[in-house]
């Protein structure tokens, strides 16, 4: 590891960086959880509840059911656009000022 | 009705044909393109966001998944849709996890990040345990429900379903490698997605286009229950337990992880499983309006009288509405899924093989192009070979649960120390060997003495293990066991490496 690498292992940036990643992550994880489980609590628990009509025949279970699906993607898109606009922005921030890639 | 299931008509056998022509011909393009073993494993790394997302969408949403969720929720309602969900939620958490540190630190198997700062050989073996378990549970499903479905649908005994699955596949990784594998799952994504989706509208066509209406027929035919939650849930701890294996499990494995070495960069990995996500979930947000629109028109008597899963109910709803040609196309696309999905886990298979076992751990990582080539061909007709024994062995099983098992040995074996290494300085060589042993040997034990196997297939009176998804116990003890062996031994070389590791992780600074 060369010394201007080590510096930027090390650097107070670096470590920001890679500490909002895993807030994130862990922050959208956490919900992802409590989205699928409380789905899943909800189905056992709150039979009657899921099985309330809001049609002719169309239960409210079917649409929570879709939201679930839906809720999954949006967290999904959350991430990724977020990383897209501002974490690979501050990667390539960071990039450019270290030293280049040792690959050849 | 009358249904022209079960025999091979011209429409099915013609569609079939121009699939098999059709990807073929891609093969034979790809392999003018297939020279270097990163080619062979990772298509060059040149496939786009798009495309990949694609072709992740066509390696997960497999025959049983589409063929199955429909009939579940012909014949169960309701119930079927909870099973739906189950299957999107690993998406997300597979970006959030594992998905970008992966394709930065590795370079063609899970095995390159578990073993990147530890000593190769111990954890090159034991990682390629992990993965090779899950891939051959995996790949047995999938060729049992490739007989079957494919006897049902064209008539062709079993075995030459198998036989026929097994060569098709064969051509396309031997000679098209990762290029010809990655077409072949976007083409088959693709023509599932356009075939569920016209048969969607078609189902709905016939409710003036108002699920409400769809939903009133169902209630009117089979009662309100079919649309409420029924017993699916009955025990809330084997549902969260099969929940873990469905979310983390995906996150294990390997034919879908290799995917990821497949794109330039960590950016495009991370858009891909957006597309991706998008995709599968599409897709399992329309098939319940499939299977509820069989079992409105079709009627569950008819469905279960061909087939007691259900699997048939989305092939007959396609025969009453699209007439024989249409049956015949739906036939051949389930054909070409189980293809594409068979293709991708033995690429995988082969990879473990000859990257993890003969090149890092036989040769120590000294090999020829040329040579790696060689065996990377010979592991692939080897892994094809068990999986055309398998089939034939397990023939007239019910291998239901394998799919289940798969996902919990994934989560429980190669999802834990690959989480651990990404994020662990202290991570050492005997915490990766122990996490995977703890976490393969307990899921398979836990497994036999469940319900699943102790009960229904050994018929004993009660089961050891009372849940029939292992993965809440057996995944929690294999990071405790990871834990464990890492405290009990030190590697300051691995410790050294980490922050060179974090680089690369997080900034993609030596990345290939």
């Amino acid at each position: 590891m060369t010394r201007s690498h080590r510096d930027l292992a090390e650097s107070a940036e670096f470590r920001a960086l890679v500490a909002r990643r895993w807030r994130l992550s862990l922050v959208l994880s956490a919900l992802l959880f409590l989205l699928y489980y409380g789905y899943i609590v909800l189905i056992a628990t709150g039979r009657a509840f899921l099985s309330r009509r809001i049609g002719e025949a169309t239960t409210i279970g079917i649409p929570i059911g879709a939201a679930v699906i839906v809720a999954a993607w949006g967290l999904t898109a959350i991430y990724v656009v977020w990383a897209n606009r501002h974490y690979d922005a501050e990667v390539a921030r960071l990039r450019s000022g270290s030293p280049p890639d040792p690959r050849p | 009705m009358h249904t022209t299931l079960g025999t091979p008509t011209l429409s099915a056998v013609l569609f079939f044909l121009i699939i098999v022509a059709l990807t073929l011909a891609l093969t034979w393009w790809a392999a003018r393109r297939t020279r270097s073993t990163s080619e062979f494993y990772a298509a060059g790394r040149s496939i786009s966001p798009m495309q990949n997302g694609l072709a992740l969408a066509g390696d997960y949403m497999s025959a049983a998944s589409f063929l199955g969720i429909a009939g579940l929720v012909a014949l169960r309602g309701y119930d079927g849709m909870i099973y739906a969900t189950g299957w999107l939620v690993g998406w997300p958490a597979l970006i959030f996890l594992v998905a970008e540190p992966l394709r930065n630190l590795g370079k063609f198997t899970f095995a390159d990040v578990v073993a990147f700062r530890l000593r190769q050989a111990p954890v090159r073996v034991a990682s390629a345990f992990g993965g090779i378990l899950t891939l051959l549970f995996y790949v047995l499903a999938q060729m049992v429900g490739a007989g079957n479905l494919i006897k049902l649908m064209f008539g062709l005994p079993y075995e030459w379903a198998v036989v026929t699955v097994g060569a098709v596949m064969l051509l396309y990784v031997l000679f098209g490698g990762m290029i010809a594998t990655t077409w072949v799952q976007i083409i088959k994504a693709i023509l599932l997605l356009f075939g569920v989706t016209l048969l969607t509208v078609l189902v709905l066509s016939r409710f003036s286009f108002s699920p409400g209406t769809l939903y009133s027929a169902v209630a009117a035919r089979y009662g309100q229950a079919a649309l409420e939650p029924g017993g699916l849930v009955s025990d809330p701890i084997d549902t969260i337990s099969l929940g873990l294996a469905l979310m983390l499990g995906l996150l294990g494995l390997p034919h879908i992880l290799m995917r990821f070495y497949t794109v330039p960069d960590a950016r495009a990995a991370r858009t891909s499983v957006l597309y991706a996500t998008g995709f599968i979930g599409y897709f399992y947000l329309i098939i319940p309006i499939v299977g509820f629109g069989a079992s409105a028109l079709v009627g569950r008597e008819l469905i279960r009288g061909i087939d007691a899963g259900g699997n048939m109910a989305a092939p007959l709803v396609a025969e009453l509405l699209g007439g024989t040609p249409f049956l015949g196309f739906i036939a051949a696309v389930a054909f070409a899924t189980i293809l594409a999905v068979v293709a991708g886990l033995t690429l995988a298979g082969a990879s473990a093989l000859s990257h993890d076992i003969f090149l890092h751990t036989v040769r120590n990582g000294a090999a020829t192009e040329a040579e790696q080539m060689r065996i990377a061909r010979i592991a692939t007709v080897g892994f094809g070979a068990i999986a055309v024994v398998l089939g034939m062995l397990f023939k007239g099983q019910n291998v239901a649960y394998m799919v289940g098992l798969a996902f919990a040995v994934a989560a429980s074996a190669n999802f834990p120390p690959l989480l651990l290494s990404i994020v662990w300085r202290r991570f050492t060589t005997a915490g990766a060997v122990a996490s995977i042993a703890a976490g393969a040997t307990l899921s398979l034990l836990l497994i036999v003495i469940s319900p699943t196997i102790w009960v229904d297939l050994m018929h004993r009176p009660a089961a050891i293990f009372p849940l029939r998804n292992p993965a809440i116990v057996s995944m929690p003890a294999a990071f405790l066991c990871g834990l464990v062996a890492s405290w009990l031994t030190r590697e300051p070389a691995a410790e050294a490496k980490f922050d060179d590791e974090r680089l690369r992780t997080y900034l993609g600074i030596g990345a290939e």
